[in-house]
């Protein structure tokens, strides 16, 4: 047999690795916070990613899905997700404890382009739950600052209650060497001391950008992308400076089971990480 | 290449003597008129005046299901494939075309355990074949095979011309070199090239492939593929006949005796309603015609576009399969703005009328 390109993985691609839920505690109402480590110490030390990749998680008698790491790399030894509980394999791992376990195997897809990032300033916008994936990349950022010129987060949530990570970005609103804008789009509460408005409206706050010089990173809901994108580009960040991800079913996550594809792309190992100008491109999402 | 002559009445007593420590599979008729490849006891079963099989031999290396692995609370435990060695008989050239592109998708990026230790384990033997009315090879460029098998018997009045093309095709022949003959005269070789030629002409459907990852860009939003959706009945047989089809799905089958389950694996098809569902009951792909343009954009624009061949050996079982007519020579046909007269056209004129 004649393989054609460098093959990555020698062993069983499809063999997920126990892993132990050490940490799980509710975000909002349906979304939870999950802290895992591989029972395998080795692994669980020496497992290397990149902020953007995704793992697959497994549960006995559900099921695998994918799911974004939120865990910056620059802090190996446990694995943090954000799950949102929507079916069969997310109710299963709502209703795992801490010591039951899982099986993770990964990590897959393109990370963010870190090296293109550095030097730039770099704006997050996210909303809802694309603060798992976005979180991965912003820690990574804060842990290697000097390498990043200034970085702008703008965090979108319905109400108070649903922001993911709400205590975590009000602490970093404390820092001084980032800017970091948070808006739910109603106030239940009457406590909310943030902007209200949906996330779009933050972007008047963001200090001068200077386009050339600006990675802007994005993740959310679907019709987050469209309004979003529509302020990038009105502030002239280039196209292919904006990098989002794309989620699609996924089996596999090695570029096999097929349900990933858009056109010719496999999401899970072209993306998920894709510029806005690769998105322009794919006929199925125009 | 060496090359060595069998006569066609030693082939059973070669095949006998090469299997007695493997399975031996080939071509068996199915019914009136079909054919599969099925494992035989005696080679003497085999019919090898066929044109295809009901399905490809991509049905030997990854079976429609399989279990790939035993899980349990705290533990994965891999399911080993049938590890018996495999004779796979009468092989036509598309159909090695169809391998090979199987293993390359395989082996690229990451390994697909399961495919390469079947694929490892299968002895491959080619033989000739004439094409029928849906045969497309020609056009594909997959009509002669010169990689991708072990021994190629190339059928030639009453002997065979064997084109031996690994080293362990090699050591087949040299199991009963007494039924070889290595004398290739050059009568033999006039017959062959002759053969060639004449089997060259006897082509009667073409494609113009290099063509269409243009017309798949320009056509993209074509009324054509509205007219297909309306007549297909999203059953995936396309999928399940065409050996460069490759999608599956994965379930966790729990087991009733013990808290462990089975991760199985099982043949997907693009053209399926549940393809592209994700939670909450949102699908990407809810209509036919978007499911078809991943179908054909998979067959006759990606992969000519990355590696320079189609994804389609024209084996034209998707012609001999399809209920409504919907096929690749249909689709390329009507891309290319050819009146086309298959049941989904005839239907579609019919229905916007
Ligand atoms: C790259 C990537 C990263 C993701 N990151 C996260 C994350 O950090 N947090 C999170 O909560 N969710 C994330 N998702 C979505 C998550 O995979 C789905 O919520 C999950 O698959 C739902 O599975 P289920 O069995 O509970 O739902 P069901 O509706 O019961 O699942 C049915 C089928 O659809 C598939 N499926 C359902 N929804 C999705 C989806 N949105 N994307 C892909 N496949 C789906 C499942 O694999 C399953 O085969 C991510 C998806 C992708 C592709
Ligand atoms: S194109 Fe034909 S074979 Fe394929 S799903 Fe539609 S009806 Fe079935
Ligand atoms: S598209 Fe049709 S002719 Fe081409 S390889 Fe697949 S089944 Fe055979
Ligand atoms: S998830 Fe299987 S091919 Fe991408």
């Amino acid at each position: 047999m004649n393989g054609t390109e460098k093959i990555i993985n020698q062993v069983n691609p499809y063999k997920p690795e126990p892993a132990r839920i050490v940490r799980a505690y509710d975000l909002t109402d349906d979304v939870r916070f999950f802290q895992v480590r591989f029972a395998d110490m080795d692994l669980a030390l020496s497992f290397k990613y990149e902020a953007g990749q995704f793992a697959m998680i497994s549960v006995l008698g559900a099921g695998e899905a994918p799911f974004s790491i939120s865990s910056t790399p620059s802090r190996p030894g446990l694995l943090e997700f954000c799950i949102r509980k929507t079916g069969v394999v997310t109710d299963a791992i709502f209703r795992l404890k801490e010591n039951d376990f899982i099986g993770v195997r990964g990590p897959y897809g393109t990370g963010f382009p870190i090296e293109m990032m550095k030097g730039r300033d770099i704006l997050f916008v996210m909303g809802g739950l694309g603060a798992a994936p976005l979180r991965s990349v912003l820690l990574y950022c804060l842990d290697d600052r000097d390498h990043f010129g200034r970085i702008s987060v703008l965090h979108g949530a319905k109400r108070p209650a649903e922001m993911i990570f709400r205590d975590e970005f009000l602490h970093l609103k404390k820092r001084s060497d980032l800017d970091c804008y948070l808006s739910v789009d109603k106030d239940d509460t009457g406590e909310w001391t943030e902007n209200t408005g949906v996330v779009t409206t933050l972007f008047p706050k963001v200090k001068t950008i200077v386009p050339e010089n600006t990675a802007a990173v994005v993740c959310g809901p679907p019709i987050m992308y469209k309004f979003v994108i529509n302020e990038l580009i009105k502030l002239n960040i280039p196209k292919d400076q904006i990098l989002m991800t794309l989620e699609r079913r996924m089996k596999c996550g090695v570029g096999k089971c097929g349900h990933c594809a858009i056109d010719y792309i496999y999401t899970c190992i072209d993306g998920p990480v894709f510029t806005y100008w690769d998105v322009l491109h794919m006929r199925e999402l125009i | 290449m060496r090359i060595v002559k069998l006569k066609q009445d030693r082939l059973n007593s070669f095949l006998e003597a090469v299997s007695t420590d493997s399975e031996l599979w080939g071509p068996v008729k199915k019914g009136a008129d079909k054919h599969r490849f099925k494992i035989v006891d005696n080679p003497a079963e085999f019919d090898l005046d066929y044109t295809r099989t009901i399905l490809p031999p991509k049905k030997i290396f990854l079976p429609p299901r399989f279990n790939m692995f035993k899980a349990m609370p705290t533990a994965y435990e891999e399911e080993t494939m049938d590890p018996t060695k495999k004779i796979l008989f009468g092989v036509h050239p598309c159909d090695i075309h169809g391998i090979l592109i199987m293993d390359q998708f395989y082996t690229q990026t990451y390994n697909d355990p399961y495919y390469i230790r079947s694929r490892e384990n299968t002895i491959i033997l080619g033989h000739s074949c004439w094409p029928d009315e849906h045969c497309l090879c020609h056009s594909t460029g997959t009509d002669v095979a010169n990689e991708g098998y072990d021994l190629f018997f190339t059928a030639l009045n009453d002997e065979y011309l064997v084109w031996i093309g690994s080293s362990k095709g090699d050591d087949l022949v040299r199991i009963v070199p007494e039924l070889f003959n290595e004398d290739l005269s050059d009568r033999d070789i006039q017959n062959y090239i002759r053969w060639r030629e004449d089997r060259s002409k006897a082509f009667k459907a073409e494609i113009n492939f290099k063509a269409m990852p243009d017309f798949m860009e320009l056509k993209y939003r074509d009324a054509v593929w509205e007219n297909l959706s309306h007549a297909c009945l999203a059953c995936g047989s396309c999928s399940n006949v065409c050996p460069t089809c490759t999608c599956y799905n994965v379930n966790d089958k729990p087991r009733l005796s013990e808290n462990a389950s089975d991760i199985a694996r099982c043949w997907d098809a693009c053209t399926l309603e549940s393809y592209s569902e994700v939670a909450g009951g949102e699908n990407f792909r809810e209509s036919r015609s978007e499911r078809l343009k991943l179908y054909y954009t998979h067959k006759l624009q990606a992969f000519i576009s990355k590696y320079g061949k189609p994804a389609c050996v024209g084996c034209g079982r998707c012609a001999a399969t399809c209920p409504v007519g919907i096929n690749v020579k249909t689709v390329a046909g009507a891309l290319d703005g050819e009146e086309v007269d298959a049941f989904w056209s005839r239907y579609a004129t019919e229905v916007t009328k």
